[in-house]
């Protein structure tokens, strides 16, 4: 085994995340502790609140801007449970959604669901590298609809969705937007309120570089208003009625949530403050144009979607002429240390649009704190097997 | 007597006291008394005599309160 390995599935999770992160949930756990609302307003329980407020505001102006409510940021488990709350909360028998032929099953499972209790269901296809056109949405949208949910970038392959030109054509038909920025959250700006967006899902734990079990939902008012809560139950508010509460945050959050994992995310936003968006971005681009002008050099492999490094994200699919890529992203990790994600990457229909179903793919997905040397390691590793592979 | 200002959310008790501090006046956050019970479960005091200045703080900084209360 390598003494060494080298994390390159950042579009699973981002590892490592700043030192920050790790400390401030065990300050939390440790020295402090309190609940959220449930407690005497002791200075403990004041400091889980302010910890928990400033969280929201920082998440707000993040994906809102300044203009962006705190109140209307509601923090969930994952970006899975964000997108599940405000499909089934708003969609009903009888109404019409579409989405693109490049989702996550975070999105496209609850649409399926939905769609077989009676919600009908346009499935946009995409370009062969991912991208919606402005033109099919536009089409989609004369046929009338009640909601659009779309991914922002391709976890399979990084394509980014064009939201400027795509968001207005909903803004301007009516029609409630949804965005799904699992890959985009902290890595590229985005405008929640100059794109009207319905719901902004978000995850702590990729580009924000929070702890696993983070994520949340910026509203637009109107759009919560209409949105039944998955759950209900204590929000240590309005504790007189039996029913839960109409104001946000408080509709959408009931029961204790992830404390010690907010205590994280807050670290992490802070440090995001403090390095930039735009500084990552930029590194990230770096390294991901040095990975793929390598790997569109090295005979025998496919890659899938975009050939450059407009309008995508570092994220990479591909295959080996004639080898598995699950016994490819074996061999990487068991003679290079490099570690990968095989498969399907609980996208189906992104690898349909991209012909690479039903094998799936090899994805590469570096992230901030990856170096050139790495991603050097990865292209003679990749090189080699190629090399290797009788078929090639 | 006793001024206490409730609220909708937690987050606007929080920046009611923090909009106060800032002013230079004394707030504090207590759990609400119960003959105020319908709010988000926190009250914050503030000083009696300066009330229209609290009002026009929360004006200013956008901080919403669901009332204020002489008890």
């Amino acid at each position: 085994m390598p003494a060494r390995s080298h994390y390159l599935n950042n579009a699973a999770t981002t590892w490592p995340k700043p030192e920050c992160v790790a400390k401030a949930m065990a300050a939390f756990l440790e020295g402090r502790g309190a609940n959220l609302a449930r407690g005497s307003a002791s200075r403990r329980d004041l400091g889980t609140l302010d910890m928990v407020t400033t969280c929201r505001m920082k998440i707000a102006a993040l994906f809102g801007g300044p203009d962006a409510d705190p109140r209307n940021v509601t923090f969930t488990a994952n970006v899975t449970e964000a997108l599940n709350i405000v499909l089934k909360g708003f969609l009903k028998p009888g109404m019409r959604a579409a989405t693109s032929s490049m989702e996550h099953n975070a999105v496209m499972r609850p649409l399926r669901r939905l769609e077989g209790e009676g919600v009908s269901l346009a499935v946009m296809p995409c370009t062969r590298e991912g991208t919606l056109e402005p033109d099919t949405l536009a089409r989609e949208l004369k046929k009338g609809l009640d909601l659009v949910v779309l991914s922002h970038a391709s976890n399979v392959c990084g394509t980014v969705q064009d939201l400027d030109r795509l968001a207005p054509l909903c803004a301007a038909a009516g029609v409630f937007l949804v965005l799904d920025t699992a890959q985009t959250g902290g890595v590229l700006p985005i405008d929640a309120t100059g794109w009207n967006l319905a719901a902004c899902c978000f995850t702590g734990h990729k580009g924000l570089l929070g702890p696993q079990g983070t994520g949340g939902i910026l509203w637009r008012d109107d759009f919560a208003s209409v949105c039944r809560p998955l759950i209900e139950g204590g929000t240590g508010s309005f504790s007189h009625e039996e029913v839960q509460p109409s104001v946000l945050p408080d509709k959408f959050e009931a029961g204790t949530p992830n404390l010690p994992g907010l205590a994280g995310l807050l670290a992490s936003l802070d440090w995001l403050g403090e390095t930039g968006i735009d500084t990552i971005r930029k590194r990230e681009d770096e390294l991901g144009r040095k990975l793929l002008f390598g790997l569109r050099d090295i005979p025998g492999i496919t890659l899938y979607g975009i050939g450059t490094m407009e309008n995508r994200l570092p994220v990479f699919a591909l295959n080996f002429d004639g080898v598995d890529n699950g016994r490819a992203a074996l061999e990487l990790a068991d003679r290079w240390g490099i570690e990968t994600r095989p498969g399907l990457h609980c996208a189906p229909v992104a690898h349909r649009t991209l012909g690479s179903f039903p094998q799936g793919a090899l994805r590469i997905s570096p992230g901030f704190f990856n170096t050139e040397e790495e991603i050097e390691l990865c292209l003679e590793a990749v090189s080699t097997l190629s090399r290797e592979n009788p078929h090639s | 007597m006793e001024c206490l200002a409730t609220f909708d959310t937690t987050h606007m008790a929080l920046l009611f006291e923090k909009a106060c501090r800032g002013a230079g006046l004394s707030a504090r956050i207590i759990p609400v008394p119960r003959e105020l019970s319908a709010s988000c479960g926190l009250a914050c005091s503030y000083p009696c005599e300066s009330e229209e200045a609290v009002i026009r703080i929360c004006h200013e900084k956008r901080v919403e309160t669901s009332g204020f209360h002489h008890i």
